[in-house]
């Protein structure tokens, strides 16, 4: 094991510290060249290890000429401001002669050009920031002396688009700073040896993994609720109570909910019953940025009580002394769960305490199946990603940028890229070929290419244009459309009531902006209408160019609810879980109410067992309900509806609609599909087929507003249209084009084109969860236990309950727009009796013409 | 809340494909590809092709997939085909910027040269393509007169009834039990009519949206929006007015 020099020795003395047994071991691994994956909870001393390192290095050469000697990149850039600060104090202390920089978004161009000229010692900066560094003419130059890189929340990193890009720079790293080492800091992660890949390439295919002792076991509970617990729902509102009376008895609590409007809704509730008036505090990422820094600094000052978040907290950053983590909601997962009760608790010794608030019944048994996986130390991280082809495409025009490249040698260097090993050179020389002119098999656009191969094989940009246009792209986090919520004075109610035309009344523009709001929530509201924002009730008054306007009220309630719920799907091992305890509750220590309810669900249906998918049928209101209880996470069970649907449809059942959540689905119809399949009419062997994983797949992917919205996010990373960038939307109609149209036409004519494969290949895992629709068919396959019934089952309630919350998808649309022309037909036939003799007796040749 | 119905309703009119428009007493028929066809004088309408949107994107680098004219000429036959017109009146900005007609490929040309045979064709002036296009087929006018009505690319504040007009874009938008459906329309007030988009890349603009403010009568408004195998009429008090 490595020892401290004498200056550095001090200096934990002088703190009354003695340096952990893993910093020393990175330190070790340093010197005998090697790269290395440190595993550590949170307040075990991470970034310190990582950079002790570089800071003895750099301590023992001072008289080096000024040169980059250490990258740190960490997701966000709040870490790398908060970095800085941390690091700031031992060079300071130690009066070490080594320069620390930031670099992100909002560093000032001419800072960064500086940086460029004169980089600092050690630049912490993002994934985002590296790649148009990278594709600078002048990156050879810069990144010659680069001796470390430091990769911070590395697990997090790893398992998106991000990960692919970061992977494919490290690549480029090591090749412009040979034997360049990487330190990658991790949480407890499920497999160790599937991180070491991202870091040292080839030249170094075996990084030490170093593992820090686990801090205190986090003492993790249930709110055993002494109310009534819901049956469907996400808003835990029967525990306020219960959550309020925790909050006042601890010095910090913060609590973890799935989503912005679960935030908000807590937050609301939460002031409505603060009778002591505890500083509580909202915080998510619609917020305005400002309104963010005051809520985490006034928790690092210790002036709150608690705070409400989404998952914008859920990284590293440092918050004060946090004594309890409430979990409002399903947990989703094992390892989230574990990451984000760790994060709250920053002394090692300690136990974090948590206590977990189930919001409905299927729920509960969540919660129970995460703190077991817990306290076996379960973890169920995502599996390695492979490469994204909009990734390479993007990173291949950067490249392009930086210098001319030879293909066979930056092949060579792509695929030492973890996720890119497997790549096939078809694929990368289709990628260079869509980066070049589109890639269509129709070569229209030769003489537009943007990058060319020149008389001594090598390629380059066409001209000066195409690098700009690459630095406005950089990135692979694609933002829905959004608007910005901007504060004005209401113009009066009876205004809006009537649904007075948007852009049109003289509302002032003055006011404060609160934040930002997807454009897709907002076009379903009307002018008057309410809902929860920023912890207030706002009314809507008017959209004028990106920006809502909106006006304080004093109402008590929104009018429009959100009753979304997590975005993240219940992961495979956690719905494994909850299989083995609907299969067998005995077996584990579950609230009474729930006991009673599978108890109850036992005597009328059956437990959905654990090998096999119990499928109920029976009549409610004139329709016929199919429920299978298939626990495969809501992403999978929507698809899973949509294909389901067209196979009902088929077989004559005339299906009428389905609803989706993370352990079921419920799809009905005008047919009886249970007396059908005890008649022998069609199986439900047939209808869960594997081979609706074909055409019908094919069929339903032409129109799925989810693959065009996972074409879109591909499209605009892959550089075939323009980024949007907020409040720079003043682009024209004929300026932009709609990525829905252009997949249409993509589809129609070029299905094999590359950017509608890598749509596919995110579909897979995304937002279609294909390959888990695709695992459950195949585990199903001749083992589905049907219970046919005469009424609703307890189990089928918390589904049943959620039709009609749910938005509508592909064929529905159509029924959206026959609703509201039907809307037109009776106002027009009710009235004005001239139109009406007239028309009546067109509409009947009409109608006579249409049924003939 | 009942109101009295807009005198172009013809209530009760469920046809599969299309949508009777009535514009200044003429009866137009809105066909679900997203052209008007007056049936009496056998004439078709199109606005706002925008062929050659894709290879005007490509010049800036941005590598549209090359098939849009194509697209766009083939629902463009299929309509000339179901109606057999005499006469074809597109609307402007035919194509998508000045040397659009000469970037067109051999096999889009022949293609339109195909529609255009046997029947007359009239390009309008629009603000993309101010100038008659080159070597195609067909003779160009700013407007053009078929009886009370009155043909032009951009609809004019203050225009007398009978005026049809393209330009714009416009869309409708419905709102869901869970999510609004956002669909290319025909917007009318019984006087007027502003058609929507015909181009594969067209893009959309919410008739909701202050920049139709004051062309049609707010208020009376219908949109006529193209569901996946017939029109839908819908009445603006339905329609969403967000982005």
């Amino acid at each position: 094991m490595a020892a401290l020099p004498p200056a550095f020795a001090a200096w934990f003395g002088r703190r009354g510290w003695a340096p952990r047994p893993h910093q020393l071991a990175l330190l070790a691994e340093a010197e005998a060249g090697r790269s290395a994956l440190l595993i550590a909870p949170t307040g075990a001393g991470k970034t310190l290890a990582g950079f002790l390192p570089s800071l003895v290095e750099l301590a023992a050469s001072p008289k080096r000429r000024a040169a980059l000697h250490t990258l740190y990149i960490s997701p966000l850039k709040a870490l790398s401001v908060d970095v800085a600060r941390n690091l700031g104090t031992p060079v300071a202390e130690m009066e070490l002669a080594i320069r620390i920089e930031t670099r992100t978004g909002d560093t000032s161009a001419a800072k960064r050009q500086r940086q460029r000229r004169d980089p600092p010692d050690i630049l912490l900066t993002t994934p985002e920031q590296i790649a148009l560094l990278l594709a600078n003419p002048g990156a050879k130059e810069l990144f010659a002396d680069l001796k470390r890189i430091v990769l911070d929340e590395l697990h997090a990193l790893v398992t998106s688009k991000r990960g692919d890009l970061l992977a494919l720079d490290l690549a480029r790293l090591r090749r412009l700073a040979p034997g360049v080492q990487t330190v990658g800091l991790s949480a407890t992660v499920r497999e160790p040896r599937e991180l070491v890949a991202y870091l040292g390439g080839r030249a170094d295919p075996e990084p030490a993994i170093v593992t820090a002792p686990e801090g205190a076991a986090a003492v993790i509970t249930m709110l055993d609720s002494r109310e009534r617990l819901p049956w469907a729902g996400h808003s835990a509102r029967h525990a306020l109570k219960e959550i309020y009376d925790e909050i006042r008895r601890v010095k910090l609590a913060l609590l973890f909910v799935n989503t912005r409007f679960q935030a908000e809704q807590l937050f609301w509730d939460l002031w409505r019953i603060n009778a002591d008036n505890l500083p509580i505090a909202l915080h998510h990422g619609s917020l305005d940025v400002g309104q963010r820094r005051k809520v985490e600094d006034a928790m690092a000052e210790g002036r709150l009580k608690a705070v409400v978040a989404t998952a914008t907290l859920d990284l590293g950053i440092d918050w004060g002394d946090v004594d309890l983590v409430i979990n409002v909601g399903a947990p989703k997962g094992a390892s989230r769960l574990i990451q984000r009760i760790g994060r709250a608790n920053h002394r090692l010794d300690e136990a974090s305490r948590a206590i977990l608030v189930p919001a409905n019944r299927f729920e509960v048994l969540e919660c129970r199946a995460a703190i077991t996986a817990a306290a076996a130390g379960a973890q169920d991280t995502p599996v390695p990603r492979s490469g994204a082809l909009d990734v390479l495409a993007q990173h291949v025009l950067g490249m392009a940028c930086a210098e001319p490249f030879d293909a066979d040698a930056f092949y060579a260097e792509v695929t030492d890229a973890a996720p890119y090993a497997a790549l096939a050179r078809a694929d990368f020389d289709r990628a260079l070929q869509f980066v070049a002119h589109g890639g269509y098999a129709l070569q229209a656009y030769d003489r537009f290419a943007k990058i060319r191969q020149g008389k001594d094989g090598r390629w380059r940009v066409s001209n000066g244009k195409v690098a700009q246009q690459y630095r406005m792209n950089v990135g692979t986090i694609v933002q829905a459309a959004m608007l910005k919520v901007r504060l004005v004075r209401s113009r009066g109610a009876g205004a809006s009531a009537a649904g007075t035309p948007t852009g049109t009344g003289p509302i002032g523009r003055g006011g404060r902006v609160l934040g930002q709001v997807e454009d897709g929530f907002l076009e379903t509201l009307l002018p008057g209408d309410t809902f929860l924002f920023g912890g207030e009730i706002l009314a809507l008054q008017a959209i004028v160019d990106d920006e809502a306007l909106c006006a304080r009220t004093s109402g008590t309630e929104p009018k429009i609810p959100s009753y979304a719920g997590s975005k993240f799907p219940l992961t495979t091992y956690l719905a494994e879980q909850v299989r083995a305890m609907t299969s067998q509750p005995e077996a584990f220590d579950l609230p009474d109410q729930v006991e009673d309810w599978l108890a109850l669900q036992k005597a009328k249906s059956a437990l959905p067992p654990r090998d096999r998918m119990l499928v109920e049928t029976f009549p409610r209101g004139g329709r016929h309900y199919l429920i299978a209880y298939a626990f495969e996470g809501r992403l999978a069970h929507q698809t899973l509806g949509m294909l389901l649907s067209r196979r009902m449809e088929r077989a004559r059942l005339r299906p009428m609609g389905f609803v989706a959540n993370d352990y079921a689905i419920a799809i009905w119809s005008h047919h009886d599909v249970g007396s059908r399949i005890a008649r022998g009419l069609v199986t439900l062997e047939e209808l869960f087929d594997e081979d609706m994983l074909g055409d019908d797949l094919e069929a339903w992917l032409d129109e799925s507003s989810m693959m065009k919205r996972t074409f879109r996010i591909c499209a605009t990373i892959a550089g075939l249209v323009e980024r949007r960038h907020p409040g720079r939307e003043k682009t024209g109609r004929q300026m932009t084009v709609s990525t829905n149209l252009v997949y249409d036409v993509l589809r129609r004519h070029e299905p094999d084109h590359i950017l509608l494969q890598a749509a596919r290949d995110d579909a897979a895992t995304g937002l279609l969860d294909l390959r888990r629709l695709g695992e459950l068919l195949s585990r199903i396959r001749g083992k589905i236990l049907h219970k046919p019934l005469r009424k609703i089952s307890p189990l089928a309630v918390p589904i049943m309950l959620e039709i009609g919350r749910e938005p509508v998808y592909g064929e529905a649309e159509d029924a959206v727009l026959a609703d509201a022309a039907d809307v037109l037909i009776e106002e027009a036939t009710a009235d004005d009796d001239s139109v009406e003799t007239e028309g009546a007796g067109r509409g009947q040749t009409r109608r006579g013409e249409s049924r003939a | 809340m009942k109101r009295k119905a807009p005198v172009e309703a013809r209530p009760g009119v469920v046809s599969r494909v299309h949508s009777h428009v009535g514009v200044a007493g003429v009866d137009l028929l809105a066909d679900v590809c997203g052209a008007l066809f007056h049936e009496a004088d056998g004439v078709l309408l199109v606005a706002d092709l925008h062929l050659e949107k894709g290879s005007s994107f490509a010049r800036r680098g941005l590598m549209l997939p090359p098939y849009d004219t194509a697209a766009t000429l083939a629902k463009l036959g299929a309509v000339v085909a179901r109606t057999r017109p005499r006469l074809v009146v597109a609307l402007g900005d035919s194509f998508h910027d000045r040397a659009g007609a000469s970037r067109m490929g051999e096999a889009d040309r022949a293609a339109l040269a195909a529609l255009q045979a046997g029947r007359d064709w009239v390009w309008l002036a629009g603000n993309h393509d101010p100038a008659p296009p080159k070597g195609l087929g067909g003779t160009t006018a700013a407007t053009w007169s078929l009886g009370p009505l009155t043909l032009r690319h951009e609809p004019l504040p203050g225009a007398p009834a009978g005026e049809i007009a393209g330009h714009l874009h416009p869309v409708a938008i419905v709102a869901g039990a869970g999510g609004a459906v956002r669909r290319r329309a025909f917007v009318s007030d019984g006087t007027r009519c502003i058609m929507p988009a015909f181009g594969a890349y067209a893009g959309g603009l919410n008739f909701r949206h202050p920049a139709f403010a004051g062309l049609l009568k707010e208020g009376r408004r219908i949109a006529h929006a193209l569901g996946r195998d017939r029109v839908y009429a819908i009445p603006e008090s339905r329609c969403l007015a967000g982005a």
